[in-house]
């Protein structure tokens, strides 16, 4: 087994608060890991950390076994790439000029023609040629979101990180925007770490599901494994069922598992 | 650059005195290859002496203006930033007043004016550094100094106009609207060094600007150092437009409106958009220039209030227009 990516001992906190305490992942090329849990339990954050957006106060972060913290910025731009959740609309740029940027890392002043033929290739694989020259900033969030989706694999690295990729999506685009990470995951042995609240989504498109509690990792296997009546009201609070469809776990929630007096 | 020079040509013989173009060129071909054409002294004088320093002089500062406007919106990701909002000017506004009312100065001898406006031009943009460097400061918290720093100096200025002198009133007054009247080939040469040192050094950011409009985030993860970068960018427009402020006053609006009107026209990449907004601010100063010579001629008016009286209507004819998207394409 190939290890793409390695967290060690990973601590982080704003000021004085500890939002990540102790994270400790090994994960193999060619998956589709997602990160679950409730909000604020630190899925943004630990990305943000796996790409030196922030810096962890301790602990180290290694990809195909070089460690992150003594990588160039941009380096590290040609191994892991990332998509937001939502970005600045300030400027107006266009849809093709948004993904272009993707390919700053691996060109000097000016971009060429292979440059601007990955762009026209990403969009095509996201479907959304036809939007490349409309400004971005008066997309939807869900064109919003693809467009920054194609951004990353324009990128063409070997670790995408993606921050709830699928929340602005509706139910077509989710599917699609799933199939295309597979594929390429699949295809190209592209690694893609996926937070998300989907319980179901993750079940069906990932190897491999991480779930956090409170800064830390709770349970981290494979989707039955880990998405089990008792790991769901330990860390969600609630009372879930979880069947099998075709052998992927389905999660159907029942209702909140009454909080103690006294615990917020 | 062929309209700037041709533009220029045809500036400089409009003025109390009449020339015509032929003549200017002749005028400044004479000083290169002597003794082909004859030229009469006084037309040289006036030439090389006071409107050829002007020229070059709103050129230059156009210049300095419209691009230094231009890294600092992006580097602030706000569309409101400008030497002139963020306080710069403002500042250095102040360090006149301080020296013509106190006579407290920095430097001593001749230049002792523009050595406090340098001095205090800098201080103010040293403080929105400064607050870029403590943790948590955001793009938004910097605007927001820089604004509130424009209206205390100015309060101070006006607090100062009370007490001073109608003399020193006279100095603050004529330095507050703006002018390059003063711009002499020696101040010019000192203009011209600073920029060609920082200009070349921002527009090599022209890419990470790029990056950085979409947010800090998303820009480090494309491998640019977004917090470098800003500081970099802040600190060595600052330097220019300290150098620019000090020499010619408060010249409000250029480094707002050249920026806009090159995205207006020419989109989004900063390779493009940053020598545009420097080519547009050293056009529209000289137009504003021209006007400010001749309307009352022979007095001559501030530039940075003609600047604002016709800039601010075309500016906003600008951004109503531009709000159709056929203009952004
Ligand atoms: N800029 C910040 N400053 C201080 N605390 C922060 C900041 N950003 C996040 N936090 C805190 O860090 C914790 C983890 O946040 P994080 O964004 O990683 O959660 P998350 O799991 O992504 O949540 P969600 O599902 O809502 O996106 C939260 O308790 C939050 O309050
Ligand atoms: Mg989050």
């Amino acid at each position: 087994m190939i290890v793409k990516l390695s967290v060690k001992g990973l601590h982080f906190s704003y000021g004085s608060a500890e939002i990540l305490r102790d994270v400790n992942l090994d994960i193999r090329d060619g998956q589709v890991v997602s990160i679950v849990g409730p909000n604020g339990s630190g899925k943004s954050t630990l990305i943000k950390c796996i790409d030196r957006i922030l810096n962890p106060s301790k602990g180290e972060v290694i990809v195909d076994r070089q460690k992150v913290s003594g990588m160039k910025q941009m380096e590290l731009a040609r191994m892991i790439a990332y998509v937001p959740q939502n970005s600045l609309r300030v400027f107006p740029n266009t849809v093709f000029d948004v993904v272009l940027m993707g390919r700053r890392p691996h060109l000097g002043w000016r971009e060429e023609a292979r440059d601007e033929q990955k762009v026209w290739e990403v969009l095509g694989l996201l479907g959304i040629e036809d939007l490349a020259l409309s400004l971005f900033t008066e997309l939807s969030g869900g064109q919003q979101q693809k467009v920054l989706i194609a951004r990353a694999l324009a990128q063409e690295t070997g670790v995408i990180l993606l921050d709830e990729p699928t929340s602005n999506l509706d139910v077509w685009h989710q599917i699609d925007v799933m199939e295309i990470l597979r594929t390429l995951v699949r295809s190209q042995d592209l690694t893609a770490i996926i937070a998300i609240h989907d319980l179901n989504t993750a079940a069906r498109y990932s190897d491999t599901i991480i779930m956090m509690k409170g800064g830390k990792i709770f349970a981290a296997g494979r989707p039955e494994d880990v998405l089990t009546s008792e790991n769901l009201a330990a860390v969600y609070g609630i009372h879930a069922r979880v069947r099998n469809y075709d052998d992927i776990p389905h999660v159907i929630p029942l209702k909140q598992i009454p909080r103690k007096r006294g615990r917020v | 650059m062929a309209t700037l020079i041709l533009a220029s040509g045809a500036i400089i013989t409009i003025g109390p005195m009449p020339i015509t173009i032929i003549e200017v060129y002749c005028t400044i071909l004479d000083k290169f290859v002597p003794g082909i054409f004859s030229i009469e002294s006084m037309i040289n004088t006036v030439v090389w002496q006071i409107r050829l320093p002007r020229v070059a002089g709103a050129i230059s500062v156009g210049l300095g203006l419209g691009i230094c406007g231009c890294v600092m919106q992006a580097v602030l990701k706000n569309p409101l930033a400008s030497p002139f909002t963020l306080g710069i000017s403002s500042g250095a506004n102040f360090g006149v007043s301080l020296a013509a009312v106190f006579g407290i100065t920095i430097l001593g001898g001749p230049y002792f004016l523009i050595g406090n406006a340098f001095v205090f031009a800098l201080l103010c943009s040293g403080v929105i550094i400064g607050l870029s460097g403590l943790k948590g400061a955001t793009s938004e918290t910097m605007v927001l100094a820089g604004i509130a720093l424009n209206y205390l100096f100015q309060a101070m200025n006006q607090l100062f106009s009370y007490i001073a002198s109608d003399e020193q009133r006279d100095v603050m007054r004529i330095w507050g609207m703006g002018s390059i009247g003063g711009l002499n080939w020696n101040s010019i040469m000192v203009i011209a060094v600073v920029s060609m040192i920082c200009l070349p050094l921002l527009y090599s950011k022209a890419w990470d600007l790029n990056l950085m409009t979409v947010g800090d985030e998303a820009a480090t993860s494309m491998g640019v150092n977004a917090g470098h970068v800003r500081i970099f960018v802040l600190v060595v427009s600052s330097l220019l437009v300290a150098a620019l402020v000090a020499f010619v006053g408060v010249i409000g609006f250029i480094g707002l409106v050249a920026p806009h009107v090159a995205r207006l026209i020419l989109g989004s990449d900063h390779r493009y958009i940053i020598p545009a907004a420097g080519g547009l601010g050293a056009i529209l100063f000289l137009f504003a220039d021209v006007i400010a010579m001749n309307l009352f001629s022979p007095s001559t008016i501030p530039t940075g209030t003609v600047m604002s009286v016709i800039g601010v209507p075309f500016f906003l004819y600008l951004i109503l227009r531009g709000r159709r998207k056929e203009y952004w394409s």
